[in-house]
Order: structure tokens, then sequence, then C-alpha cells
């Protein structure tokens, strides 16, 4: 074993925590919005949203492909800002992975938010705390089940991600070799030890943190049934 | 003295709420009528937490208009909700130092503490507090805001009776003690007798009344369809003592009433609903009678309701009474105008829910 085969590991890694980062911040204004709009756009934008969850990832890989195009409008901007291309490239796996990770971000978010209702920021608000102040200082930190949900979902669902990355990233060590697509390789090339390898990781990283989530889960209904 | 300016239309699935009112601030004013009648989402409006329903302002600053709206956290305002609201994730002490640090303070003043004896609470839980210990806690966190007025959307009615009496004296004197005009939601007549300075009287979205509080419950309680609320009168009296055999002593106008609830410390104010139907009249000072309360009263004029009832409009020693008894028996006394009786109270009427 060489220290290039864990590489698509860290990459993996680095991916699912940038990208959770991120949508943890994105996706709370979206989630805030559809759990509080009364606006007629809000059932579009919900499914909007949830398209990743039935698409096929290649139809969305496809589509991505066609907007990172260095000749479309995104792949351009991007060029121009960067000086690189989008398509075959990390930058262009974590905008790929931000569209397709969005509803385990945003639905989790939004059930919490839901239930949360608007009293206690009203009740922050009647203490003279703006909504910002009150946002984070009251929502964000009851809705912490939520967050961690959505963080851990985010997480674990990007740590899989194939199809997209197929697409868009193609396979290139250190840029866009991802683990899933790691393992996929080394399979064609019947390379079963280095298969089993990334496979094993893998599988034991998934289960640890859904059995983190879960744990933490009970622990709370245990807590409130007190 | 400020005041409140409104000028509001709202269409609302079940009442149309259109007021156009300058309404003078002092002491609790009472914002009474049925459920359904349009009291809390007034409430709402003036708190800022329902936008875009017309115009409100507060003395000279003008807190919603067409064009202006001055967000709820900005016009200085504590509400206290039905549910206390408290933040679950934070401990008693730092529900109250978030309202303090918010509001040029940094905790919360002892005084405000051993107000509200709050002192043994600081280090729980919010979930671990009794309904009537999470109201208290409400309260004095509201109070922390430094607010220019209070606002309570029934602040009793998810507690049950003995954790309402445990609050009740805590309005009252934030009523009288603290120089900030209360604006008070209820449906419940007891609790607007008890509390209330003035009352502004809502049904179905319309106001009804505005003025004193005796006023405007006596018009209110004869109004027919008024639901929830009987035909009665009210009495302001001072509780002036305990009698040996444990009866409650409270003095008016009219004279003295005994009741077997302690109504609070000698001298304290009390406010007493006396349901019309709850007097009876006669013309003798009655003997061998349980009835505690017998006073004596004068006619002032006699109203039939219906073919069998008639109400009776009594002068008590300079309060108004009002008794509800059958025609039958305004012939049988032959009471008219001007005729001195006795009016004997139930007990059971002066309870205060």
């Amino acid at each position: 074993m060489s220290p290039g085969d864990l590489a698509p590991l860290w990459l993996t890694l680095r991916l699912a925590a940038l990208v959770t980062a991120i949508l943890m911040l994105l996706g709370t204004p979206l989630a805030w919005w559809l759990a509080h709009t009364r606006s007629r756009l809000a059932p579009v934008v919900e499914a909007l949203t949830a398209l990743p969850l039935v698409l096929p990832p290649t139809v969305l890989g496809f589509y991505l492909l066609l907007a990172f195009n260095p000749s479309a409008p995104l792949g351009q901007f991007w060029l121009s800002v960067t000086g690189n291309t989008l398509t075959f490239s990390f930058g262009g796996l974590v905008i790929a992975s931000l569209l397709y990770s969005l509803p385990f971000t945003v639905q989790p978010l939004q059930a919490a938010f839901t239930t949360l209702g608007r009293a206690p920021m009203e009740a922050a608000a009647s203490l003279s705390a703006s909504p910002l102040d009150a946002f984070l200082t009251v929502a964000a930190p009851l809705c912490l089940r939520g967050y961690l949900t959505a963080a851990v979902l985010t997480f674990a669902h990007t740590l899989g991600e194939f199809g997209v990355v197929l697409m868009v990233g193609g396979n290139i060590p250190g840029e866009t070799r991802v683990i899933s697509i790691a393992i996929y390789e080394e399979v064609e090339t019947l390379d079963y030890g280095a298969a089993h390898l990334l496979s094993g990781i893998l599988l034991a990283l998934s289960f640890a943190i859904l059995l983190a989530l879960y744990w933490l889960n009970g622990r709370h209904r245990k807590r409130a049934r007190r | 003295m400020s005041d409140l300016y409104l000028k509001i239309d709202l269409q609302h699935p079940e009442f149309h709420l259109e007021i156009d009112r300058r309404i003078p601030l002092s002491g609790l004013t009472a914002i009474f009528g049925p459920s359904g009648a349009g009291k809390s989402t007034l409430l709402r409006i003036i708190a800022g937490f329902e936008r875009g329903a017309g115009h409100v302002a507060f003395g000279d600053e003008t807190w919603e208009d067409g064009r202006r709206f001055v967000p709820p956290h900005r016009r200085q305002i504590a509400t206290v909700f039905q549910e206390p609201r408290l933040f679950g994730h934070l401990d008693v002490e730092a529900n109250l130092a978030y309202a303090a640090r918010r509001n040029g303070q940094t905790v919360a003043q002892p005084a405000l503490i051993d107000r509200f004896d709050l002192g043994p609470l600081l280090r729980r839980r919010t979930e671990a507090l009794s309904g009537g210990e999470a109201q208290r806690v409400a309260l004095a966190r509201a109070l922390l805001t430094r607010p220019r007025l209070i606002l309570m959307d029934e602040p009793l009615a998810a507690l049950d009776h003995a954790r309402r009496g445990e609050i009740l004296p805590h309005i009252e004197s934030l009523r009288d003690e603290a120089r900030i005009p209360i604006l008070y939601v209820s449906h419940s007549l007891s609790e607007v007798a008890r509390l209330a300075t003035q009352v502004l009287a809502l049904d179905r979205g319309r106001v009804t009344g505005l003025g004193p509080a005796a006023e405007i419950l006596a018009e209110a309680a004869v109004r027919p369809g008024f639901v929830g609320t009987e035909p009665g009168s009210l009495i302001v009296a001072r509780v002036t003592g305990m009698t040996e055999d444990g009866l409650c002593e409270l003095g008016f106008s009219g004279g003295t009433i005994l009741t077997p609830e302690a109504m609070g410390s000698t001298g304290a104010p009390v406010r007493l609903f006396i349901r019309a139907r709850d007097v009876m009249l006669a013309r003798t000072r009655p003997e061998g009678l349980s009835a505690l309360n017998i006073l004596p009263a004068r006619v002032e004029a006699v109203t039939p309701l219906d073919a069998a009832a008639a109400e009776v409009a009594l002068d008590c020693g300079g309060t108004a009474l009002r008794a509800r008894i059958t025609r039958r028996s305004v012939a049988a006394l032959d009471i008219a105008p001007g005729t001195e009786c006795h009016a004997i109270l139930k007990t059971v009427a002066l309870a205060r829910d």
C-alpha cells in the first residue's frame, strides 16, 4: 500500500467538509424563507430544491457539464476570475456537490424552523433583539438538532457522490479523483486489494457518522421524555 | 401621559378589524371582548408582529403607517404572551440576562429578582418550572427591557386557578407602582374587573366602548349577545381586615362585604364583579338567611328584559348595583324607582373567576 492509495480519501473528506460548511451558510436563509413564506413561489422553489433527490446524477451532471463549459456564461465567468476551467476541477466538483447535496441541508433545516415556529423569535424581538441577533442567539441554538442532522446528512451524502463527479470531474488524481471514483477504477482494473481498503474505510466511516447521528437523536428523545 | 393612536382596517377570516381611536394610556387598559373579537390580533399589530393593518402611533412616534414601519425590537415595548415563551436553551438567569444585556444592563437587578421571588429559580432549566413560576420569570424578563408600554396577551389563561392567584398580585402591583401603561387582553370578566383601570371593549373587530372600567363593564354586561359574560356590576372595594372566624372584610361606599376567600392584605384595593342574577331583593331586612351580605339599597330604575325577567338598577350608597329578578317578583314586592330595599348577594358571586 502506497501513501497515494489514501489520497482519494483525503480529497473526498476535504470536498465533503467544504460543501457541508458552505451549504450550512447558504441553506439557512433558503430553509428559513421556505419555512416562513406565504409566497406562491414557495412550492416552485421547494420542488427545485428537492430535484436532486429524484434526478439521476447523470442528468444533473450532464446539465452541469454544459454550464461549466468555458463557452457557457458560468464557465466563462469562472475561467476569467480564477484562470481555471470548472470542468474537471476541484472547484467544479464543489459547485456540483452544492447542488447535489442541497436537499439534504434544506429539508432538515426547514423542518426544524417550521417546528420552531414564530413564537421564540417574537419573544426575542419583544426583548429588543434584532432579527439577526434573535436568529443567532435563539432560533439557531434551539434548532441545533436540525443543524446536526443537516450537517451529517450533507456530509455523508457528499462522501458517496459518484455519478455527478464522473460527469463533471472525471478522474484526475489529487483534483477530482474522489473515493467512489477511485474504487470504481480499482475494480475495473481488478485491483481488489485497493478497492477493499477504500470501500471498507467508506463503509465504516458512513456507519460511524449515521450511528453518531441516531445516538444523539435517541439521547435527546430520552431527555425530552424525562 | 402618552396615548396610542390606532387607525386599523384588517380583514381577517373571523372578523373585520376596524378601529379609528385615540386611546389615552394610563394604568391598565383591558382589551376586553369575547373570543374571535380580534383582541389578540390588535395586540399583535401594536407590538409590530402583524404588519400592513393601518396606522399605529405611540405618543408623537409613528410606529406604522403606509410607508414607515418600526420593527418590534425598536418599539421598546414588552410583550407577555399567554405561554411564557422562555428560551429553552437558557436557564432562568440567562433568560433574564438576555433581556437585560440588550437594554443597557449587564444582569437583572436584585430588586426585580426579589420582587418576583426568583432567587431560588435562577439556576433552574426553564422546562423544570411550573406554569406559575415560568410566567413570573416571563414578567420579570419583560420588565428588564425597560419598556414604555407593556402588552399582555391573556397571561393567565394557560394557568390553573391557584397559579392565577400567584400571578395576579404581581400584575396588580405592576399596575399600581411601575407607572408603565399596560395593555391587557382578556375575555375573562372577573380578571378585567379586578385589574382594569380602563377598558377597551371589542366585539367582532369593532370598538364597542372605551372608558373607565366600571362604566364600560356595566355597559358591556347588559349588551345582548355579549358572549361569555353576564350582566352584572362592578364594585370597587378595599380590604379592611379579617374577621375572627376567617372571613375577609371588604369595605365600599355601600357598606361591608364579607367573603370566605382572602382577597389580599389590609388596604389592598379589590374589584368585585357581582352578577345580576346573583342579587336577590327583599323589602325588609331578611332574617334567618344564610347569605353573608345584605346591603341596604334604593331602586333607581326597573327595566323589563323579556316576558318573565326584569333588571333592577340599584343605588347602594353611591355604587351602582344590578339585580335580575322575575317580573312577578317586581309586582309582588311592589318595586319601583325610589323603593328602599335590601340587596342580598350570594357569596359565590364574589369569586374572582
